[in-house]
């Protein structure tokens, strides 16, 4: 993945994290209840900072999806606020919500890719539908295309590629816009360990160009290996945020203890 | 971007082969029955207003009446409201007219039958408005002491109006255009729902495209658009059949027998580009009116 880091470049040179402007994300007791009165955030108080990374932990059930949905704005608050750069995404009017998604990239774990379109026309399509001039799009969709590795599959449909390369046309869709925020609901809970490296490696990668990605995940390794911010949720109530944390707090792996001993040592 | 939109709608089109060439079939249906309905109505009422326009009266007169009485009886006539004119027939000219409607003006049968001419002179009366035919009517024959109507002069023998053949056809018009109209009422609504189930059909065809539309920021109209145009298609393509089907009847049944139908040929009828314009229109509005009402259902964002 040598190429990787040469075309993606902080953009503007903007430092990974940029404290002292506004969060890019700001939940203040956000509370989401689902009609029947199933309760998916309670709650939720936290700041993401711009060009931050953070995963979001916990099991089934806890709110992960809910809080990556509400991001987007696919289910609103019942209480609370929740600002994405600095708007209040509970008082915005129906009409801004396509511009508000427009700015949030999304990665599913099972990739909602279109089958009936190649992967240049898959990620063409996203343009297409935002109302991107076509010579916009001739030139962004290679170049982001060989940015996660596929541009010797342009013209494959998503059925002839393997489950991480699918994944990598799904980050390609999700970032071919630079979204300043890029939301990824279990990116790799259909993937094998090692396709999973190569999916995280991308996201830090994307990451470092300044935009702030937000991970759900239940991938213990990924979270332990990658070593950033973690919050975890439970019954809807953020349980644990913790910079440079682990999947678990009672991690007892040899893993865990050493790598526990060098961060009190301050190496990371 | 007009281009991408109808790429999708034209995509979709040929995905959902089937129900999209039901609801071609129900537009066309329903259009070639509006069609058909549309020039007839008008038609119709077109015969109908010649008709009671043509109402008048005619007051016979009594043979035995003489030249004082009836030319008394006329000033009487002409001073009674809402009389327009008067004609006066003699029984000469009464039997001149009979024998031009025969077509038998110098037939010798006729001559012969009708040698002692039996009808009687009248004067016929013009009114200002058809409804105030009963008024003059009674005017002519007021009630008198004993409640019975009597009429003004001696000299009449009878008083007709044509008020009775007139009723008959409005009522018969009416009739042919409740039917009509009841019958293009359901199929309208048959082709709105039709259009509005295929529609639907194809937003589920396409529900991950509409979902990945959504999720990367797509407005709502951008989602749309492609579904509006499919419908719109739909309802062109099902007019514009139903409009040559009404052109190839046109031109191979009504032409050569309009001569012999006075209501095909009544000049007051639809014409027919004006016709396929209306058609066309209503074929359009017909499935966009199917499509809107599945698209407001179905893509609340």
């Amino acid at each position: 993945m040598g190429p990787i880091d040469e075309t993606i470049k902080p953009r503007n040179g903007r430092p990974a994290v940029a404290h002292g402007q506004a969060p890019v994300v700001q939940l203040r007791d956000a509370t989401v209840v689902y009609p029947g009165g199933n309760v998916g955030l309670d709650g939720v108080s936290l700041a993401v900072e711009r060009g931050e990374f953070a995963f979001l932990v916990g099991a089934t059930g806890c709110g992960k999806s809910t809080f990556i949905r509400l991001l987007m704005r696919e289910v609103e608050p019942a209480r609370g606020e929740v600002l994405v750069a600095g708007r209040d995404i509970a008082k915005m009017s129906r009409k801004r919500v396509p511009k508000l998604r427009r700015n949030i990239g999304v990665v599913f774990q099972d990739f909602k890719l279109l089958p009936n379109r190649t992967v240049y026309d898959n990620v063409a399509y996203s343009l297409q539908v935002i109302g991107e001039s076509r010579s916009s799009i001739r030139a962004k969709v290679p170049e982001i295309l060989r940015l996660v590795g596929l541009s010797t599959k342009l013209h494959d449909y998503p059925d002839e590629l393997s489950g991480g390369e699918q994944q990598r046309v799904s980050l390609a869709r999700a970032f071919v816009n630079h979204p300043p925020l890029l939301l990824a609901d279990e990116p790799t809970g259909n993937l094998d360990p090692e396709t999973s490296i190569g999916i995280m490696q991308l996201l830090y990668r994307i990451n470092r160009t300044g935009t702030t990605v937000l991970v759900a995940t239940h991938d213990s390794e990924m979270v332990d290996k990658m070593r950033r911010r973690v919050i975890e949720l439970r019954q809807g109530r953020v349980v644990r945020d913790q910079r440079g944390g682990f999947y678990r707090t009672d991690g007892t792996t040899e893993f865990h203890l050493t790598a526990r001993e060098q961060q009190a040592n301050g190496a990371r | 971007m007009r281009i991408f939109f109808l790429r999708e709608a034209l995509r979709a089109l040929k995905r959902n082969a089937a129900p999209s060439l039901a609801a071609f079939a129900t537009v066309l249906i329903t259009t070639l029955v509006l069609g058909v309905f549309i020039p007839v109505v008008r038609a119709a009422t077109a015969k109908t207003n010649e008709v009671r326009n043509k109402i008048e009266l005619e007051v016979f007169i009594q043979d035995s009446a003489n030249k004082a009485q009836i030319a008394e009886l006329g000033n009487m006539i002409r001073n009674i409201n809402h009389v327009q004119s008067t004609q006066f027939i003699s029984k000469a000219q009464a039997l001149q007219i009979l024998k031009q409607r025969l077509g038998t003006k110098n037939d010798p049968i006729t001559e012969g039958l009708l040698k002692s001419n039996p009808l009687p002179a009248s004067y016929r009366i013009h009114l200002d408005d058809p409804g105030n035919v009963s008024l003059v009517k009674s005017s002519l024959a007021p009630r008198g002491s004993d409640g019975k109507p009597r009429y003004i002069s001696p000299a009449i023998n009878d008083v007709k109006d044509r008020e009775d053949d007139t009723k008959k056809i409005l009522s018969a018009t009416s009739t042919i255009k409740l039917l009509l109209a009841a019958l293009a009422t359901l199929l309208v609504l048959a082709s709105i729902l039709l259009v509005a189930n295929t529609i639907r059909l194809s937003i589920f065809a396409r529900r991950r495209e509409v979902e990945v539309m959504r999720l990367v920021g797509a407005t709502n109209w951008f989602i749309r658009w492609p579904f509006v145009i499919e419908g719109l298609v739909v309802g062109f393509f099902g007019a514009a059949a139903a409009v040559a089907l009404l052109w190839i009847a046109k031109v191979t049944i009504v032409d050569p027998w309009s001569h012999r139908f006075a209501l095909i040929a009544a000049p007051r009828t639809i014409s027919f580009t004006l016709l396929v314009f209306l058609l066309m229109a209503a074929g359009m509005a017909v499935s966009a009116l199917g499509s809107g009402l599945t698209l407001r259902r179905f893509l609340r964002v």
